[in-house]
């Protein structure tokens, strides 16, 4: 045996000697003169982590082992030898060797040994045995020995061992020695005895019934240990029967009270918490206690509030409690004053930097939105960054919380997010797991919903998932699943489940009811399709796939006699469908080898993400290559064949994909049915598109469909029919945020609508607005853009102010409100506006000082002969600007006041000229600008584009406008050139093209919210007047810029 | 309750296993080396907080050595973060300025630690005075055993 030195260890590389922890995380920095222990005896043993290649590793500990084997059979090995062997072998076997050999010896060395030998021999049988292992029954009687020594490390060691591992058969022979401890004078025995009971308890729950009492008493222990022990079991009890413990709860208050009171010793203070872990014991009982109980829940309210409160300190021990708090609060029944607590400290946790509390944020947000959908709206944005964060963890916590907000309305969307979820991580057997059941579920409760009305391709990549992946458990597990669950809804009742869904549980059950092999009838799934094509409420289009799914099952004798029955029936109804149908169109279309009328239906699926088609042959091959399930089915809803119909289910199911529920008679619709098919291509105009790919349609839907009060809105730029969703975010780019806004808008759709108070505490102003205007789904949906909106609002105000003579009053008030609403988002703090906070701050009041600042350098007394535009600073004077105005010149005419904007590249400076008119110079001077007179003003700057890239722009533009304007007519300028010089005098804007009896002009929003924005117009001249359409991705932008100038022309 | 502790260290070798369920060798070792996998893959400054079939996974690095635990999926992370932190404290304080070296060599002591501090997967003693203690106290005992004497054991106990 060589030895090896410690440091040879580290210069291995294999372990490196850092410390765990750095010395701010001690509590202790004092204490530090480091005297390691001398090194285990068996020092070589640890020349095995250092080998590099397993082979090595394995000769090494083989030989070791050998070794082992050979000291533990020789009769002459002392006990203190054994327990030197013992060490060894309990590091062989955690190295993945088995040592099995000295599990014998270990058992003697426990036995045997004394005290010190005694630990290591409980060590190594607790590492090695199991509690069934027979070993384990020579060891009752050296523990029962054990138990009741006088030694109290020798009692601590027997109930350290019984209450980890103990055979449930031999509890019976130790318990009332371990019941008598619970008596005994040192706390530590106590407490090592409540919780050997407790493992007792869990392991054989009836043999511990009659001691529940004793329980009691270890509850009321004078030591908090010991009680804090107890509170294992009761937790355990309580959770299994709330009822029969309701008379604990005065006593938990109490104590928790306490605990949070810090009436504890210091010494159960954690990082100077009191006691967290007692505390958070407790909270659980009380959550278990209250659940469904107001008069329980009552007698806890103000300690929870008291622990609320207490748990202020910013360290993962406060977070924890908080996180434990909020949940009890969310499980007992609710007390509206508590619950804005605890949402507001949700939103904390959401909000945080710290990526372990957003995680248990987004947690606890899935918890509350089982009860109140909408505390997720003020998340949206967090949500969906979530949704796309690097960690697996959190987006995989954001789908399980989308999954508990998914609606009607945004099932699309939640779907499509999981499946994307689901292709990235397609390795990780229990995603699959996990996310197939939420699509699952999802898809039973949406289809249940709103199946008539979701797009087609929602349940092909429903079903798409379901036939996906090889044949693994998880996914057995899943189609299994599915199986049953529809067999039971179909045992219900059908009627009122639409259409679609039926179509996709036949399909379901056609394809994997051979999964249900233990199903003692194999007919019962066949009868129950059997009975849906009976039904008359079930479309031509259902029974055919109910026909597939059954052609599918006729494996078993039960099975055929069915389907022949069902067979003969259908006979005659396919026929009648036949009759009902055009021969000759019919037939056209079925000799019609090239499917010409299908290529608009064909290229929609591709541009929509279908797999091109491939050829049987195709098809069969890559099923060889991939031994995956063929995917055609569902892919392209190619149905299966079937002998009888299958010329209906052709037709029918070629329309499926488009045409959403059309037939839902017998034979009625099939002429219809057939029309459509004889034309050439498909009609889509008629088909309400509910759904929008990107969800967008639907917002826009909904925005229809509601109707929105006008609300009052402390800006013009806001005006309430605009969705505010569109508002642009200044902080960051503007496409990916616009995309986020959208998803926003298509994930959270239809969540506000059920008029209940948002509980997280948002600014008042916002709050009152939507609080007292409920109906108004958009102002509950879209606070945080809305706030965003407000502050547009305000950086126009503050950096495009101008002077005078424009008219508008009332700004001032505007601009308090405005400035209200900001302070109140700062201080809720949410970090999707703190882009535009430091912005408020760096630029916020500037142009006014801007303003003051300049003025000085003016001076003020000069040549009254030249202009004043040459004192402009210098650094302004070669930028575009508008004309002097005068301002209040006559009213002392020693004086002369003017202004002008300039714009520059990042503002619109407003300059303010004093001009002293008189010979003699002033000395003093006062200036008063009063905000009364300010208003408003959309700064626009040229935007320089060419024409083609104004037209690539222009479409994608959502938001437009269309108005007449007064032409501007002078005499040697055509109306058109005219028109647009004069606005582009008046408001710099860009004149990109004029073409014949049309001009396009652009400009961009020059400072504020969505900054840099363009708008764009197409000018027309139409009889006298001036057809303007306006294009913009902000909303309000071009309703602001046609007041602009409407107004601009009617001055000229 | 806890189900397992593990600590491994950057290299995936486990220095230390505790099981406070009765879980069959083979699912063990399945165990460990599917946590090694995840946990080693997990790119720094990512949540600590993992899902590993029904139960929830909570992990920290200490320097080279990774603490991993599975608990059932109604515990409380942040609270498992904090046990772990507690046991690297205790650690820290028995052998002071606590390196992945000190467990290696001396594992056995790491593991009558973890006895004092969990029981049957739940905490036992939060107190670190307490702790200190109880494990001072059988080490006293071992001096005591070394000299032959008959050592009052009642002694070293609080």
């Amino acid at each position: 045996m060589n030895l090896i030195s410690k440091s040879a260890y580290i210069n291995m590389g294999y372990f490196q000697p850092f410390p765990f922890l750095c010395l701010s995380e001690r509590d202790d920095n004092m204490e530090k003169s480091k005297q390691r222990p001398e090194p285990m005896q068996a020092l070589t043993l640890y020349k095995h982590s250092r080998c590099l290649y397993f082979q090595e590793e394995e000769k090494l500990i083989k030989k070791e082992l050998a070794s082992l084997k050979e000291q533990v059979a020789s009769p002459n090995t002392t006990m203190r030898q054994m327990k030197e062997i013992m060490v060894r072998a309990i590091y062989c076997e955690m190295l993945g060797y088995q040592a099995s050999f000295s599990y014998i010896h270990a058992i003697k060395l426990a036995q045997q040994g004394s005290v010190l030998e005694k630990r290591v021999g409980y060590l190594a049988v607790s590492l090695f045995l199991k509690e069934t292992d027979e070993f384990l029954l020579l060891l009752v009687n050296t523990v029962l020995k054990d138990l009741q020594s006088t030694n109290l490390i020798e009692v601590c060691m027997a109930l350290t061992v019984v209450s980890q591992m103990f055979p449930k058969d031999m509890i019976p022979a130790i318990l009332p020695v371990v019941e008598e401890k619970l008596t005994h004078p040192k706390e530590i025995i106590r407490r090592k005895a409540v919780l050997a009971l407790y493992k007792f308890y869990l392991i054989a729950p009836n043999q511990v019934q009659h001691i529940h009492s004793k329980f009691r008493k270890a509850l009321c222990d004078k030591d908090p240990g010991v009680m804090t022990a107890s509170l294992h079991i009761y937790l355990q009890l309580i959770k299994e029967s709330p009822e029969s413990y309701k008379d604990l709860t005065g006593s938990m208050v109490t104590i928790l009270r306490q605990v949070v009171g810090g009436k504890l010793p210091l010494d159960f203070n954690y990082h100077s918490v009191p006691a967290p872990w007692l505390q958070i014991q407790l909270l659980r009982i009380l959550a278990y206690l209250g659940k469904e109980d107001q008069g329980t829940s009552e007698v806890m309210y103000d300690v929870l509030e008291e622990s609320l409160r207490r748990a202020e300190m910013n360290h993962n021990i406060t977070y924890a409690i908080l996180y434990e708090c909020v949940k009890t609060i969310y499980t007992v029944h609710p007390k509206s004053q508590l619950l804005e607590k605890a949402a507001e400290c949700i939103g904390n946790f959401v909000l945080s930097p710290k990526i372990n509390l957003k995680y248990l944020g987004l947690k606890a947000l899935t918890y509350v939105v089982q009860q109140d959908a909408n505390l997720a709206l003020p998340h949206q944005i967090t949500i969906i960054e979530c949704l796309d964060h690097s960690d697996v963890i959190i987006k995989r916590e954001t789908l399980e919380l989308l999954f508990r907000i998914t609606n009607a309305q945004n099932v699309t969307v939640i779907v499509e997010k999981m499946l994307e979820f689901l292709r990235l991580t397609s390795d990780d057997y229990s995603t699959i797991d996990l996310v197939g059941k939420v699509a699952e579920l999802t898809m039973n409760s949406v289809f249940s919903l709103g199946g008539d009305v979701m797009q087609p391709d929602i349940p092909n990549n429903f079903l798409r998932l379901l036939a996906e992946g090889v044949d693994s458990v998880e996914d057995r597990q899943l189609r299994l699943f599915a199986v049953d669950s529809y067999v039971s809804l179909l045992q219900g009742e059908t009627a009122k489940l639409p259409q679609r869904f039926l179509q996709v549980i036949s399909w379901v059950l056609g394809e994997y009811s051979y999964l249900r092999e233990e199903d003692s009838d194999p007919g019962s799934v066949m009868r129950l399709l059997a009975r849906l094509l009976d039904q008359r409420h079930t479309s031509t289009e259902t029974r055919s796939w109910v026909l597939g799914a059954m052609t599918k099952l006729c494996s078993s004798p039960v099975s055929v006699a069915l389907a022949r029955d069902v067979c003969e029936r259908y006979l005659s109804w396919a026929k009648s469908v036949w009759a009902n149908i055009p021969l000759c169109v019919t037939f056209e279309i079925l000799v019609d080898s090239s499917l010409s009328f299908l290529d608009g239906y064909v290229s929609e699926a591709l541009a929509a993400g279908a797999a091109p088609y491939k050829s049987p042959h195709q098809r069969q091959e890559e099923l060889v290559q991939e031994k995956a399930l063929s995917l055609e089915p569902y892919g392209l809803s190619l149905p299966v064949s079937l002998s009888s119909c299958s010329i209906t289910d052709r037709l029918t199911d070629r329309q499926s994909p488009t045409l959403l529920s059309m037939s839902s008679g017998l034979s009625g619709n099939s002429t219809e049915l057939s029309h459509k098919e004889g034309s050439t291509a498909l009609k889509l105009d008629g088909v309400k598109r509910v759904w929008g790919k990107d969800g967008y349609l639907a917002q826009q839907q909904s925005a229809g469909e509601t109707p929105i009060p006008q609300v009052e809105l402390p800006s013009p730029l806001l005006s309430p029919q605009s969705p505010p969703s569109q508002t642009q975010k200044p902080s960051s780019g503007p496409e990916p945020d616009q995309e986020k806004r959208q998803l926003a808008s298509s994930l959270f759709v239809g969540l506000g609508s059920h008029n209940s108070v948002c509980l997280v505490r948002l600014p008042s102003t916002v709050c009152s607005v939507s609080i007292a205007d409920q109906s108004n789904v958009f102002k509950a949906l879209f606070k945080p853009f809305y706030i965003n909106s407000c502050r547009s609002a305000l950086h126009n105000l503050l950096d495009t102010t101008t002077v005078a003579s424009e008219g508008g009053a009332a700004t001032t008030t505007l601009q308090q409100t405005s400035q209200r609403t900001l302070d109140h988002t700062t201080s809720n703090g949410s970090p999707h506006v703190e882009g535009t906070e430091q912005r408020v701050e760096a630029g916020g009041p500037l142009s006014l000082i801007r303003g003051n600042d300049l003025h000085p350098a003016p001076a003020l007394e000069r040549p009254r002969d030249l202009p004043l535009t040459s004192h402009l600073p210098a650094e302004l004077s070669g930028l575009a600007r508008s004309e002097l105005t005068t301002l209040c010149s006559d009213h002392d005419p020693s004086l002369a006041l003017s202004a002008c904007r300039v714009y520059k590249e990042d503002a619109l400076v407003l300059l303010v000229f004093i001009s002293n008119n008189t010979d003699s110079t002033l000395h003093q001077m006062a200036l008063q600008l009063t905000c009364k007179e300010l208003e408003v003003y959309f700064s626009d700057w040229p935007l320089t584009v060419s024409t083609g890239d104004y037209g690539k722009m222009w479409l994608s533009f959502s938001h437009d406008l269309k108005q007449n304007l007064r032409l501007v007519t002078t005499e040697h300028q055509e109306p058109l050139t005219a028109t647009l010089d004069a606005l582009k005098g008046k408001l710099h804007l860009h004149i990109v093209d004029v073409i014949g009896s049309e001009g396009i002009v652009a400009c961009r929003l020059l400072q504020g919210q969505g900054q840099g924005q363009p708008c764009l117009l197409h000018c027309r001249v139409h009889a006298d007047s001036l057809a303007v359409w306006l294009r913009s991705p902000v909303p309000e932008l071009p309703d602001s810029l046609l007041y602009h100038c409407q107004k601009a022309l009617t001055e000229t | 309750m806890m189900h397992f502790l593990l600590l491994f260290s950057r290299q995936g070798k486990l220095r230390l296993q505790k099981w406070f369920t009765p879980v069959p060798e083979r699912e063990k070792k399945k165990i460990v080396r599917d946590m090694t996998t995840m946990v080693l893959g997990r790119k720094p400054r990512s949540c600590n907080f993992l899902h590993w079939k029904d139960l929830k996974i909570v992990y920290k690095k200490y320097a080279s050595l990774y603490f991993c635990c599975g608990l059932d999926a109604e515990e409380n992370e942040l609270l498992a973060l904090e046990v772990l932190h507690r046991y690297v404290e205790l650690l820290d304080k028995y052998f002071g300025n606590v390196c992945e070296l000190d467990i290696i060599f001396n594992f056995e002591k790491a593991y009558f630690i973890l006895d004092e501090f969990l029981l049957g997967g739940e905490v036992q003693e939060t107190s670190k005075q307490v702790l200190s203690r109880s494990i001072e106290a059988s080490d006293m005992l071992q001096e005591a055993e070394i000299d032959n004497s008959d050592y009052d054991l009642e002694l070293g106990w609080p």
